[in-house]
């Protein structure tokens, strides 16, 4: 495990495919495998790419990334899918709106699935980003599987969010409520050649207007039409501008800062929900559904006796 | 190995528009629990290497429709290798003479499946092969 750490920070593109096999399979031994590589994660820039299926979060991850190549930097993509919450099977479909990447051996594409969970992501995003990261990437993309208004989970592992909308997506009203829209730091009205796509962009400018400025940033609306390329350089100015606002005073380490807290509160309490899956918590467990059964103690009473006992 | 779900990469070679039997198979792998990594139509060699390793995948499955196999499958295969992955399974399906496939079995190739195959058996198979 050490040697493939070892193989990933030098830029091994098998030894990084493979580490996120190991998380994604979540293998007793991954840990130090991490351990190992958290000194060089944190550097690049993450952005997550979300948005309704078939919005064309796929297409335009693929135009971002190849402008960021052409920029000189190194970019990751991870892509995740949605998988079968009764086979567990998944048909990873991103990478064939990522064609002009194919052959690019400096972008490193994984489609991941979703393992049914709701949220948008899979549970080894975050360490999936900082695999790629430790091999050296400037840039990671993580494009979400397709969103719904309550799937926010994006947000609390990447820098910067582009919300991908289509001229479809709803009426004003759809925009003023909460969730999904609250996360955008760019929106892409994507697939803007399309009837209607005027009058939402006119509702969006109007409803992100009326948002007004959050600590100094405005979310702008960019029209795309990801299949030709239009609107692209607009889109990646956006997220330029963005990055700048974010690398300006000490915003990034708050937002990382927040992310952290999350993530260890995440860790610990997946930490407990495992204990009190192993044996002795589940004996307790049994007792107090026998009690409650028998008549001589509450739902309410036996949680608060088990949570002491735990 | 906790929750090992094995991953296939499916994908078309060269200049062959025929995807209905790789998509059929996809989709009954998926069913079968598997994560399978579509590529589309119209790939090199080259990327469907770059995507295997990429993907980390357990099995890589070229359909293949237009008789070009001989140069196809071979390409791939030593790609794979001087890539240092040739650990991954290299399986085929599609239009192929026996003698062909008997050809192609000998440079590595560890199944093919033709016509009228039960995709079941596929999902079966894979399962043996990958442990």
């Amino acid at each position: 495990m050490r040697d493939l750490a070892g193989r990933v920070l030098a830029g091994d593109i098998r030894a990084a495919a493979r580490a996120i096999s190991l998380i994604e399979r979540r293998e007793n031994n991954v840990a130090p495998l991490l351990s190992d590589l958290y000194p060089s994660t944190g550097g690049a820039i993450r952005i997550g790419i979300t948005g309704p299926p078939g919005a064309g979060k796929s297409t335009l991850t693929g135009c971002l990334a190849q402008r960021f190549v052409a920029a000189g930097r190194a970019v990751g993509i991870l892509a995740v899918d949605i998988a079968s919450p009764f086979s567990g099977g998944a048909l990873l479909g991103d990478r064939i709106r990522m064609q002009g990447l194919a052959n690019d051996p400096g972008v490193f594409i994984r489609s991941m699935g979703n393992e049914g969970l709701p949220g948008g992501l899979c549970r080894a995003a975050r360490d999936a980003i900082r695999v790629l990261e430790a091999t050296g990437k400037d840039v990671v993309l993580v494009e979400t599987a397709g969103v719904g208004q309550t799937d926010v989970d994006v947000a609390h592992c990447v820098d910067a969010v582009v919300l991908t909308l289509v001229p479809e997506s709803g009426d004003e009203i759809q925009l003023l409520k909460a969730g999904v829209m609250e996360i955008a730091d760019v929106i892409a009205l994507n697939k803007s050649e399309r009837p209607g796509a005027n009058g939402l962009a006119g509702a969006l400018r109007e409803t992100l207007h009326a948002r007004g400025e959050v600590d100094g940033w405005e979310t702008p609306l960019v029209c795309t039409v990801g299949t030709q390329g239009e609107g692209l350089a607009e889109l990646y100015e956006a997220l330029e501008a963005y990055s700048r606002h974010l690398g300006t005073g000490d915003r990034l380490a708050v937002l990382r800062n927040q992310q952290l807290r999350r993530e260890l509160r995440e860790r610990v309490e997946a930490r407990l929900a495992f204990r009190l899956s192993a044996a002795p918590a589940r004996e307790c467990l049994d007792r107090a559904v026998a009690r409650v059964r028998a008549g001589k103690d509450d739902p309410y009473n036996a949680a608060e006796r088990l949570s002491g006992e735990m | 190995m906790s929750g090992r779900r094995i991953r296939v990469l499916i994908a078309k070679v060269g200049l062959d528009g025929h995807d209905r039997g790789a998509k059929v198979v996809a989709r009954a792998l998926r069913d079968a629990g598997m994560e399978v990594i579509y590529t589309g139509l119209h790939r090199t060699p080259g990327e469907v290497v770059n995507a295997a390793i990429q993907e980390d995948v357990d099995v890589l499955g070229i359909s293949s429709l237009s008789g070009a196999h001989l140069t196809i499958f071979p390409k791939v295969m030593d790609l794979l290798a001087a890539r240092g992955a040739d650990d991954i399974l290299v399986v085929g399906g599609g239009i192929m003479t026996p003698a062909d496939q008997e050809a192609l079995k000998a440079r590595g190739l560890a199944f093919f499946w033709g016509p009228g195959t039960h995709t079941g058996d596929i999902a079966a198979c894979l399962r043996e092969a990958v442990k």
